[in-house]
């Protein structure tokens, strides 16, 4: 029967080729700004690391001025000081933990036709590597003894890697950062989560660091401080230790636990932590200490892109003009047909049968406008992604998801329209229409 | 005028059909004064100059890795290397640039030890730095070479003088003309007092989104850290030129050093902007594509509706209708449709802005937006209804009233 409706509204589309036209064109163009928009902000709210999202959890400790919160309404820095980094991950109170930070530093050549390298570096503890899970191509991180006794040890990714080793396993050989000569211990494979949560400070989705090393080499190497430095109480001397002691926020720490529920165990860490910090005349500010997982730090960070939402309800109220406009061009199709309903109605066409033949003819324009939709999304994230380009790389692609939310959008949105003027059509009295034949 | 009344009975008839037409274009008006006005938003703050001469300027950035680079040698020889060149107007070395997203801020007072600072973005210059940025004095003196110290990554200390945009000074001595800030003391790290030594007309800090983006304060230092850069004004038409002749000229002297992103500061500008351009131009795309999928469905709604009329039409031309009261007839109905739905759209126009003012922070729309947008609706809806009106009137009355 199904298919009997569908060859008699394939025929009742060609009967009328610029109003199918132009209904298919209007759910297309409305799915195809939906779709593109809806990618993006789904892309960029995804869960960077779905395994563990709930386990890992971005810490939050008050050092700020007694005057003023870091921001309103009465909000923590968004980073941590190197002595947070430090102690709070030497103190080894959760599963897994990590202070981190980055520098930059140039690797000397290697051979006489090589080019000393730039490489941003992102510095940190043995737990980043278990905690983050970054996949390696070879080798491994490094060990926690290598943390404590400040080995001069590195972990390539893949690029870097590519740059100085030519994409050989370098696992044992050296480099030199400024100066040092490192040891390689692993090298990475391919590797951007986005968004970039662990650090958010520079740019939610900033491209990851071309080295890693032990944070504890920054006090060891004088390691200069990239990235974002805020500050409210001045340095007190001039030299790099006093720096390090300053209430100055650069860092991140984050921690990984067996359960989500340790969480409440290790607040009550942190209460004492800052109590202690607090008799050495440090943390003026009232305790107000507080751990997100990695989703709710996204969402607290506002990682989605102001941009992103309003091109989102832009798209998203163009749909609905475009679903106004199917709804009055099928009215009107069918009423133009009020005679040929009155006729089968007074044949013996239930109500019933007419609803589902006039559905199934709007199901396909909703599938033949979903494909033009669809064909258009693809098109605007390419058009979005040579717009904005690097800082979308890798929220400009339509996954399985997108392709089936994008199709059920388009199906259901032109049933949708297409309720009032089906219920229209088969509500009218044969008699009545039939007559003014 | 007398046809409103049946062309409105008419339309009554037809109550559905039309709510969704001007629903419609309610909605198109919404989204189309909400979206131009945002694109005139940022065209506003893209339009905000930097306070340079950007045609003609570029920068680059430099770091040494070898033990033997010395950065004191290096920005002197390389400093004077550079402003012999020909086609360079002048050069200095600058720690960041306006539109460049990285840089220093420091809070400035004018007592000491006061709560409430002005912040004011660093930017570390010589006494060349006033002509390579191409700003100009308003008031007061330029630094003079024997007073640019050097400065090391940990140092805390403070020149003596310094220089502000006027902007700046505006803030900390609300009642003051520039001349009488001349010789003022501000306060820098609570209590390190600092001298105005002249005040610049306007010069963008690096974030072009810093609320405080006129505030700036030039420091005559050269700064001792391993990274840093270099900004090169030129002679018009001869940057790109210089661009490749400074960078081979640093890189021959084989001192350990690399040179990294050689950057004309209109490009910079491009990548600063980047974004706002980004979101203006997707906006476009909707505007457009939006307004004719309204008039098409116009097109379609009303060619339908002639269709289904033929033979009203044929009567009233019967009956002595010429092709005018006819053409007027679908225009009128159209007018009528349009106008309801725009005035849905005033008030939706309104709520979607207070909204979006609430949620993003953004800037209320002003009036002139709803008018505008109104009588370009009509236009396009008139347009649109012109073809069917026009297919409408030309029907022969003979033909259009006998039955099919």
């Amino acid at each position: 029967m199904i298919a009997y409706y569908g060859r008699l509204a394939l025929l009742s589309l060609k009967k009328n080729v610029l109003l199918t036209g132009l209904m298919i064109a209007a759910i297309g163009l409305g799915i195809g700004a939906a779709m593109t928009t809806i990618t993006v902000n789904y892309l960029m709210s995804a869960d960077p690391i779905p395994s563990k999202s709930d386990r890992l959890f971005a810490v939050q400790v008050d050092n700020w001025s007694p005057n003023e919160a870091y921001d309103e309404p009465n909000l923590p820095p968004d980073q941590v000081t190197w002595l947070e980094a430090t102690q709070l991950t030497e103190a080894k109170m959760a599963y897994r933990q990590a202070g981190m930070g980055t520098s930059y530093g140039v690797i000397e050549p290697k051979g006489k036709d090589q080019k000393p390298y730039l490489a941003s570096v992102r510095i940190t503890y043995a737990d980043f590597f278990p905690m983050f899970e970054p996949p390696f191509l070879y080798g491994s991180g490094w060990s926690t003894q290598a943390d404590e006794a400040r080995e001069l040890v590195i972990v390539l990714s893949k690029e870097a890697n590519n740059e100085i080793f030519g994409g050989a396993n370098s696992v044992g050989e050296t480099v030199t950062f400024s100066g040092n000569v490192f040891r390689v211990v692993g090298v990475l494979d391919e590797w951007e989560p986005k968004p970039k949560f662990f650090d958010l400070a520079t740019g939610a989705f900033n491209d990851m660091e071309d080295v890693y090393m032990p944070y504890t080499l920054k006090q060891a190497l004088e390691l200069d401080t990239s990235g974002n430095n805020n500050c409210w109480k001045p340095i007190a001397e001039e030299t790099f230790q006093a720096f390090l002691n300053s209430e100055c926020v650069n860092s991140q720490f984050w921690v990984e636990f067996e359960d989500p529920d340790d969480k409440h165990a290790y607040l009550d860490f942190l209460h004492n932590y800052v109590a202690e910090q607090k008799q050495l005349g440090r943390f003026p500010r009232e305790q107000n200490n507080r751990l997100h997982n990695v989703m709710e730090w996204l969402e607290y960070q506002e990682v989605v892109a102001d941009d992103a939402q309003m091109m989102m309800y832009m798209a998203l109220m163009f749909l609905i003009v475009c679903l106004l406009n199917t709804i009055a061009l099928l009215l009107a199709k069918f009423t133009g047909r009020f005679g040929e309903i009155a006729l089968r109605r007074a044949v013996g066409a239930s109500r019933r049968t007419l609803m589902l033949q006039y559905s199934v003819e709007a199901a396909i324009v909703g599938v033949l406008g979903g494909l033009v939709g669809l064909i258009l999304a693809w098109l605007g994230l390419q058009g979005i992604s040579a717009l904005y380009g690097d800082s979308t790389e890798g929220l400009t692609s339509l996954d399985g998801t997108m392709i089936a939310v994008g199709f059920a959008l388009a199906i259901v949105s032109s049933i949708l329209a297409a309720l009032y003027p089906t219920w229209r059509a088969c509500s009218i009295a044969p008699a009545g229409q039939l007559k003014t034949q | 005028m007398n046809q409103i009344g049946p062309i409105f009975r008419a339309l009554l008839r037809n109550k559905v059909g039309a709510l969704l037409l001007a629903l419609q274009i309610a909605l198109t008006m919404t989204i189309i004064v909400n979206a131009i006005h945002m694109i005139e938003n940022r065209s506003s703050m893209m339009a905000r100059e930097s306070g340079m001469d950007e045609a003609n300027q570029f920068h680059l950035m430099y770091v040494g890795y070898k033990d033997s680079f010395n950065e004191r040698v290096a920005v002197e020889t390389d400093l004077l290397e550079i402003r012999k060149l020909n086609g360079v107007v002048d050069a200095t070395q600058i720690n960041s640039t306006p539109l460049s997203g990285g840089g220093w801020s420091m809070g400035l007072t004018t007592t000491p030890n006061s709560q409430d600072g002005t912040p004011v973005s660093l930017y570390f210059v010589d006494d060349h730095g006033l002509n390579t940025l191409g700003v100009e004095l308003v008031a007061g003196e330029n630094f003079s070479q024997t007073e640019v110290t050097y400065r090391l990554s940990n140092d805390k200390q403070w020149p003596q003088n310094i220089l502000l945009t006027e902007a700046a000074a505006k803030n900390l001595f609300p009642d003051l003309t520039p001349a009488e800030m001349i010789g003022q003391t501000v306060f820098i790290r609570d209590d390190e007092p600092m001298t105005i030594k002249g005040i610049i007309d306007h010069l963008q800090a690096p974030w072009v989104q810093w609320s405080n983006v006129n505030n700036v304060m030039l420091v005559p230092q050269r700064g001792l850290w391993n990274a840093n850069r270099y900004l090169v004004r030129t002679a018009p038409g001869e940057r790109d030129r210089l661009m490749r002749e400074v960078e081979e000229l640093l890189l021959a002297k084989r001192d350990g050093r690399l040179i990294r992103n050689v950057t004309a500061m209109d490009e910079q500008r491009d990548d600063a902007y980047q974004d706002f351009f980004a979101l203006q131009t997707v906006l476009w795309v909707i505007v457009t594509v939006l307004t004719l999928v309204t008039a098409l469905g116009i097109v379609g709604m009303v060619s339908f509706t002639v269709n289904q009329r033929r033979k009203q039409i044929g009567t009233r031309r019967a009956l002595g209708a010429t092709k005018g009261d006819i053409m007027r007839q679908f225009m009128l109905e159209n007018l009528l449709i349009t106008g309801s739905g725009l005035i849905i759209g005033v008030a939706s126009s309104i709520a979607l802005n207070i909204w979006l003012v609430d949620t993003f922070s953004l800037p209320r729309i002003g009036w002139h937006y709803l008018p505008i947008a109104m009588v370009v609706l009509v236009i396009v809806g008139q347009l649109a209804v012109l073809g069917p009106a026009r297919k409408a009137a030309n029907l022969s009355p003979a033909l259009a009233t006998r039955t099919t």
